[in-house]
């Protein structure tokens, strides 16, 4: 074995160097130094993200065909180093309080090595690979959501994450096992070469998008979402929410394109029947909910179905698409995670009815939602409206009307709930409302680098263009 | 830089002074100072306009500019006008600016409220200057959203219920209409150089007839539901009551002719050949929107839900012309939306001021206004004058020209709808004159109005300047017909050639 070609993995090398840094940090230095940690953790972050955007050379095949670094890859790992900054920013305060203060070590450590996880899983050119990425980036975030450990709710969300990720891990396996069975080999472009449409293949197929259903939470695979959402600590859900669901939605693209392309036929009538459930339900149960943290569960079911519809098309218009998709609900919805965690954490208070009259108390932080709220009900000149429209670009220019007539259809429903936010922040009145926050310098700067994102990220069309020129190299 | 990319720029800046506005009075300078400057703009870009035409620039459109904008999906930022979007841009700049004055004494939160009504503002500009259907659409949304807080927060009455129905039907409608500029896209051109430019689209011809049936109806209900098209006009009347002032007038005079001129504009010129097959059903709706609504507001009893519906009736007979596609009638569809436009929100103007002193708006409470403020009164009479179609104010020409021109068509079918459009003229009498003598004349019902006071120069501003345009259109008709038929004959003809012998 040639352990050089190690050196060739850059991004998950340089976030493994991170890591250990990290951890030494954290274990060795003296303890006045401690409150550095969280700033350390997000400037070595970003250092790594300019690495990995400038530093990485594209273009190679390692481990004998087992591992890719694309242009494609590259920039869906500045999307997820995008967002794991964010959260990390917004994270600081939520690591100040006692009963976590002493782990913030441990909080960076996970989140990174289940970031490291969903690297290896998008890199991927083997399902063996795939498999051992996933799992990586599954176990830490159990841990992740357990973190509150004083917490009931914690606890009982983490072992429903660890039995449903347990769960939806078997079924990929049993798949990919079919998988192996039927085609003879685990790496992507073997299969693709020989693939024969057999009923065996099928089932592993279906089997394997039910795997990737759980972890994107995609309808009937979701039920775990709200209450694991609603029982982790805000910051760990904003991770959950839009840190893996990225990762996996571009993994399976990746293997749906590439791999089961001679079967498109089979899949794509899969995922027009889960896109248009997903969708639906998620919107449906999301008019219901009070508590924000199910709302925004729900609402990134809804969410991840949008998501779905650039897997539909297939191309490079929907492949670009959907990392666009990503990046901008990564900025809406940490902006709309922010707000909800800094109000709980400042007021305790988690209903949608209790942010009545927020407008009057707390202007900048009504507004801030607000903005969240329009731009992933999708309207313009919010960036959530660009990410929709060129989804639905994508889906049209392949000719799925239907589909994409039933999605705008559903814009209307979930913009209703997000609309129904604004109106509990802006139109209703309380006698009894949240008394004004006064919020730390790193919850202002999340919200303003999340803010300046939902409204620039649109409107920059060279973000767009650019993504577009990488990932159209990959078709 | 186009003279045209300034009506964005401007409301653009205005927000930015808004933004950093701290107390009411500066707030006032920058609305009054922006809204000012922009009907300047329009002005003078009506008279650059004309001065092209009369030089001898026959081309479509004017002041034409283009920039890349996404390039993989072909968007571009396109902008250009015709006469008829100079006319609209004139309308707005006009009704925004009386808007201004009219909620001169905003309360609570004026900021907020200035923010939301500018940005709703910068949309209809932007909307009436795209030639491109990606930002045409994009503006599009962007004019509705500010509508759910103007009504919210501001609004009386049922006004959650009001702002939510309206956004969410209207939104409805641009879900239709993302669809069909979708579909028109992807079917623009025969050879693959696909676009989004209306003329490229236009000059192609290219989307083939079984699209049309499909991409025809989803962009004519979408634009049409903002049109209060009915069935789909239900938003409206609610809407219209629950709003602030300013709110009803901009969204009556400006916001609702965004649907007509969608209509024309992006689904029939671009589809002429649907247009042509599939339009007896849009007339038939369009038909009983004409005479629905007038009956509607012959029963009212609230002042904004009389006009709310009277609005329904007229809008109706835009769409109602626009359907008849020949250029006569066509350019009355364009009179009709300029001369509601104006009427409109002068009427909704004269309701905040009346509401504002005597806090009811029900008729039947109300009487002998005409002798407690006269000139409110007086202006409210030559309103109602206007709407029922007076010769020497704005109604008369557009109603006349529309019946001229639906009357052209000799079969049975057109004719009996003309006739039963027609008959919203003498229903449109009976709602006015029965306000105008309910309120205006009679005795005085409430001795508490007594006391009132008149308009104060604010509102006298606000409301002279609606009145000067509604008596201008009427009495020198031909400068704006001319303006509308070159633009207007290019459409029609277009359709007009795919008609069955």
């Amino acid at each position: 074995m040639n352990y050089s070609e190690f050196l060739g993995m850059g991004a998950e090398l340089s976030l493994v160097v991170l890591i250990i840094l990290l951890f030494l940090y954290d274990t060795f230095a003296p303890s006045k130094c401690g409150k550095y940690l969280p700033a350390t953790a997000i400037i070595l972050l970003t250092l790594q993200t300019l690495f990995i955007c400038f530093g990485e050379n594209t273009g190679k095949m390692l481990f004998g065909g087992m591992y890719i670094s694309v242009g494609m890859t590259v920039v869906a790992k500045v999307v997820l180093n995008i967002g794991t900054i964010l959260v990390f920013i917004q994270s600081v305060p939520w690591l100040k309080e006692d009963d976590v203060k002493i782990r913030r070590g441990e909080y960076y450590i996970l989140s990174l090595i289940t970031l490291l996880g969903m690297y290896i899983m998008m890199s991927s050119q083997n399902f063996l690979l795939f498999f051992l990425g996933l799992e990586t980036a599954s176990l830490p975030m159990t841990v992740l959501v357990a973190f509150e450990k004083y917490r009931k709710n914690s606890y009982e969300a983490a072992t429903k994450y660890l039995f449903y990720a347990i769960f939806s891990s078997a079924l990929m396996l049993l798949g990919l096992s079919y998988i192996y069975g039927a085609g003879g080999t685990l790496y992507y472009d073997m299969l693709c070469l020989t693939m024969q449409i057999s009923p065996m293949m099928i089932v592993g197929l279906v089997l394997f998008i039910a795997g990737m259903g759980f972890k994107l939470s995609l309808v009937p695979f979701h039920l775990w979402t709200a209450d694991v959402y609603q029982g982790a600590p805000t910051t760990v859900t904003a991770y959950l929410s839009v840190i893996s669901k990225g990762a996996a939605a571009f993994a399976l693209m990746v293997a749906l394109v590439t791999v089961f392309y001679p079967l498109q036929e089979i899949w794509s009538w899969t995922l027009y029947a889960i896109i248009i459930l997903t969708i639906t339900i998620g919107n449906l149960f999301a008019i219901r909910q009070q508590n924000i943290k199910r709302f925004l569960a729900f609402s990134s079911i809804s969410q991840a179905g949008y998501i779905m519809l650039g897997i539909m098309s297939a191309n490079a218009y929907g492949a670009t698409s959907l990392l666009y998709y990503i990046l901008i609900y990564i900025f809406s919805n940490i902006a709309a995670f922010t707000v909800a965690g800094v109000i709980e954490r400042k007021s305790g208070k988690l209903c949608i009815d209790d942010y009545n009259g927020l407008y009057k108390t707390n202007p900048k932080l009504s507004v801030v939602m607000m903005l969240a709220m329009f731009s992933l009900g999708g309207i313009p000149p919010f960036a959530g409206f660009f990410s929709k429209f060129f989804i639905f670009y994508a889906a049209v220019g392949e000719g799925y009307y239907v589909l994409v007539l039933i999605a705008l259809l559903n814009t209307i429903i979930s913009l209703y709930y997000y609309l129904l936010v604004v109106k509990a922040m802006f139109l209703k009145d309380n006698d009894n409302p949240i008394a004004p926050i006064r919020s730390d310098n790193y919850t202002r700067t999340a919200l303003v680098l999340t803010v300046a994102g939902v409204i620039l990220i649109g409107l920059v069309s060279a973000i767009y263009d650019s993504i577009f020129d990488v990932v159209s190299l990959a078709f | 830089m186009s003279i045209l990319s300034l009506f964005v720029l401007i409301p653009v800046l205005m927000l930015g002074g808004l933004f950093l506005s701290r107390n009411i009075s500066q707030v006032r300078t920058v609305a009054t100072i922006g809204s000012a400057l922009q009907l300047i703009l329009a002005i003078v870009l009506s008279v650059l306009f004309c001065m092209e035409r009369n030089a001898g620039n026959t081309a479509e459109m004017l002041f034409m500019a283009d920039h890349l904008w996404f390039a993989p999906l072909n968007i571009h930022y396109a902008v250009g006008v015709d006469g008829v979007s100079v006319l609209m841009i004139l309308l707005s700049a006009i009704i925004v600016f009386a808007g201004v004055f009219a909620s001169w004494k905003m309360d609570p939160l004026p900021k907020e409220f200035f923010i939301w009504l500018i940005l709703l503002s910068t949309g209809v500009f932007g909307f009436f200057i795209s030639i491109d259907l990606f930002t045409m659409f994009l503006f599009y949304e962007v004019a509705l959203i500010p509508m759910y807080l103007l009504i919210g927060i501001w609004g009386s009455g049922h006004k959650f219920y009001s702002a939510m129905k309206l956004t969410l039907m209207l939104m409805g409608g641009s879900a239709l209409l993302m669809l069909g500029i979708l579909g028109i896209y992807f079917n623009s051109s025969a050879d693959g150089e696909l676009t989004m430019n209306i003329l490229k689209i236009a000059e192609n011809n290219a989307i083939p007839i079984e699209m049309q049936y499909l991409l025809f109806p989803l962009t004519f209900v979408g634009f049409g539901v903002l049109g209060a098209m009915f069935p789909f006009h239900t938003w409206s009347p609610d809407g219209h009551a629950s709003a602030p002032t300013a709110v009803s007038m901009l969204h009556a005079g400006v916001l609702m002719k965004l649907g007509g001129y969608g209509c024309f504009r992006v689904a029939m010129y671009l589809m002429p050949q649907a247009t042509v097959e599939l339009s007896w059903i849009f007339l038939i709706l369009t038909g009983i929107s004409v005479v629905y609504g007038a009956f509607s507001a012959c029963v009212q009893t609230d002042l904004k839900y009389i006009n709310a519906y009277s609005s329904v009736s007229h809008c109706g007979l835009v769409l109602f012309a626009l359907l008849m596609w020949n250029t006569t009638a066509m350019t009355g569809a364009v009179m009709q939306m300029l001369s509601h436009g104006l009427m409109t929100a002068l009427f909704f103007a004269l309701i905040g001021m009346i509401y504002g002193r005597t806090h009811t708006r029900d008729i039947r409470e109300m009487g002998g206004l005409m002798k407690i403020m006269p000139f409110l009164a007086a202006c409210y009479v030559i309103a109602g004058l206007a709407s029922l179609g007076l010769p020497g104010l704005s109604g008369f020409v557009a109603e006349m020209t529309i019946f001229v021109g639906a009357f052209q068509w000799t079969d049975v079918f057109d004719r009996v709808f003309t006739i039963i459009a027609c008959t919203s003229i003498v229903i449109t009498a009976v709602y006015i004159l029965r306000v105008v003598g309910k309120i205006l004349y009679g005795p005085v019902q409430d001795k508490h109005h007594e006391t009132l006071t008149d308009a104060v120069w604010y509102e006298r501003l606000s409301t002279i300047t609606l009145i000067v345009a509604i008596a201008g259109i009427g009495l020198l008709p031909f400068w704006v017909s001319d303006l509308i038929r070159d633009s207007m004959s290019v459409i029609s003809d277009r359709i007009l050639q795919f008609l069955p012998l």
